[in-house]
């Protein structure tokens, strides 16, 4: 079957269908060794064992920033190609991103709270990922606002292409400014300043992360598939009783 | 008169006639900057140090208040569809409808400003400085609501949905507004760094703002 042919709701939920157990059972595998690998990392030298919370916190940040990137690609979808899928998955994938990020942030306070002595600093990065927090809650609030459910998706589509500036702003924001926040070590010029013994649960953890985010998103846009095609038996139902 | 001034006309007289939002903007930053020291205390060295940042948060949120009507009221009486329809080319249209909104609302909240700096102890000196980060950023704030009111349209309901989409765009804005503000009041930052970033925020909201304000609207309209 070609990827095209996945444009057609019902090829899509055989297909997803097929595809969702294994890439839950490959989630539920890859987590397995993830966290066994997280849980034998040494500890730092000067964090001590609160360098654990990265193996949650820096995976949960690349989500968020990937899942509006993702849903910027939908709105590309919805606006110009007008691909009956690409609002399923812009409207599936927004409470994912808002999960991560918010994920992201609760980490990310718990590990200021014993290494920079605060929850929160108004630095730019943790102002812009709360920012990126904030443009998904207003998402969220637009898809519950619209009833009609295409009209929704452009309106949301051209929001998410906006608040897609966001993104560069959060990736450069620790090299544009002085911040508390540590700037890139992972992917940079040069290597990565991240010993592997870190550097290889942390890997996979992210790779575990992206898994269940894959997960979750196919199941989520089932799901809403499922929920419109109930939503249009229930009216046709009504206009024939009325 | 071509169409684009004739409604730049129309749409600035419909905002100082009875029923029209020109002034209620001015009116509420008065009441938000009076309120301020009500809430603080009226300590003028505190006043002071804040006063910028007082009087840019106030502007935005007084920029905020007509803007869920700009496109909606257009689209209950019909003459948003004729708009939409008409031959002038819809970004400009908007465009235009934009900067009748910014002259109504924000011109007014610019010029009231150097009173109210006064009531917040700035310096003499630094008003000028102040107030012109207001008249250059003002304009960033109007075209980047336009997308809010617009997507307004689409909501039929709800005007308070759109300050919640708006204002997080609105923060780089902010941030810089405020840090040229301070830069002219206290210094130590030379005061043409931030003013110049927020000039090219400016820029950029003039050119997107109307586009994704269009596509919303003729998105709509379909």
């Amino acid at each position: 079957m070609r990827v095209a042919e996945l444009a057609n709701p019902s090829r899509f939920l055989r297909a997803a269908s097929l595809t969702i157990p294994w890439l839950g059972g490959a989630t539920v595998l890859l987590f397995a060794i993830a966290i066994y690998r997280a849980v034998l990392a040494p500890d730092d030298y000067q964090q001590g064992a609160t360098v654990k919370i990265m193996f949650l916190h820096v995976p949960s940040a690349w989500l968020g920033m990937l899942c509006w990137a993702l849903m910027t690609v939908a709105a590309l979808g919805t606006l110009v190609w007008r691909h009956p899928l690409a609002d399923v998955a812009a409207k599936a994938a927004a409470p994912l991103g808002a999960a991560f990020t918010l994920l992201c942030l609760v980490t990310g306070s718990l590990w200021g709270r014993p290494e920079w002595g605060t929850y929160w600093v108004w630095d730019a990065r943790l102002t812009s990922e709360l920012i990126l927090f904030l443009l998904y809650l207003g998402v969220i609030a637009l898809w519950r606002t619209v009833e009609d459910t295409s009209r929704a998706a452009r309106a949301v589509a051209i929001l998410t292409l906006v608040g897609a500036v966001d993104l560069p702003i959060i990736k450069f924001s620790v090299d544009w400014w002085n911040t508390l926040h540590q700037g890139a070590s992972v992917f940079r010029l040069g290597g990565s300043t991240i010993h592997p013994t870190i550097l290889v649960p942390l890997l996979l953890m992210a790779a575990a992360f992206t898994l269940l985010f894959v997960t979750l998103l196919l199941a989520a846009m089932r799901n809403e598939i499922l929920r419109r095609r109930v939503r249009t038996l229930r009216l046709l139902q009504a206009s024939a009783v009325g | 008169m071509t169409p684009l001034s004739a409604l730049l006309v129309r749409d600035m007289r419909i905002a100082v006639r009875v029923g029209g939002g020109a002034l209620i903007g001015v009116l509420f930053f008065l009441v938000v900057v009076t309120l301020t020291p009500f809430a603080i205390g009226p300590d003028l060295a505190l006043l002071k140090r804040i006063g910028p940042a007082i009087l840019w948060l106030a502007a935005l949120l007084a920029s905020l208040l007509a803007l869920d009507r700009l496109f909606a009221s257009d689209h209950e009486d019909g003459s948003l569809d004729l708009i939409v329809t008409g031959r002038a080319p819809l970004e400009l249209v908007v465009a235009a409808k934009g900067l009748a909104h910014w002259l109504t609302t924000a011109v007014p909240l610019v010029i009231a400003a150097p009173l109210l700096g006064l009531f917040l102890g700035i310096d003499e000196g630094a008003q000028a400085g102040v107030v012109l980060t207001l008249l250059v950023g003002t304009p960033a704030l109007t075209f980047i609501g336009l997308i809010g009111a617009a997507i307004a349209v689409t909501l039929r309901r709800g005007g308070l949905l759109v300050a919640i989409i708006v204002l997080p765009l609105t923060v780089p804005v902010l941030i810089f507004g405020v840090a040229a503000a301070n830069a002219a009041v206290a210094g130590p930052v030379p005061f043409g760094t931030p003013f110049t970033v927020l000039c090219a925020l400016t820029l950029a909201s003039l050119v997107i703002g109307p586009f994704a304000a269009a596509a919303a609207l003729r998105l709509d309209s379909e």
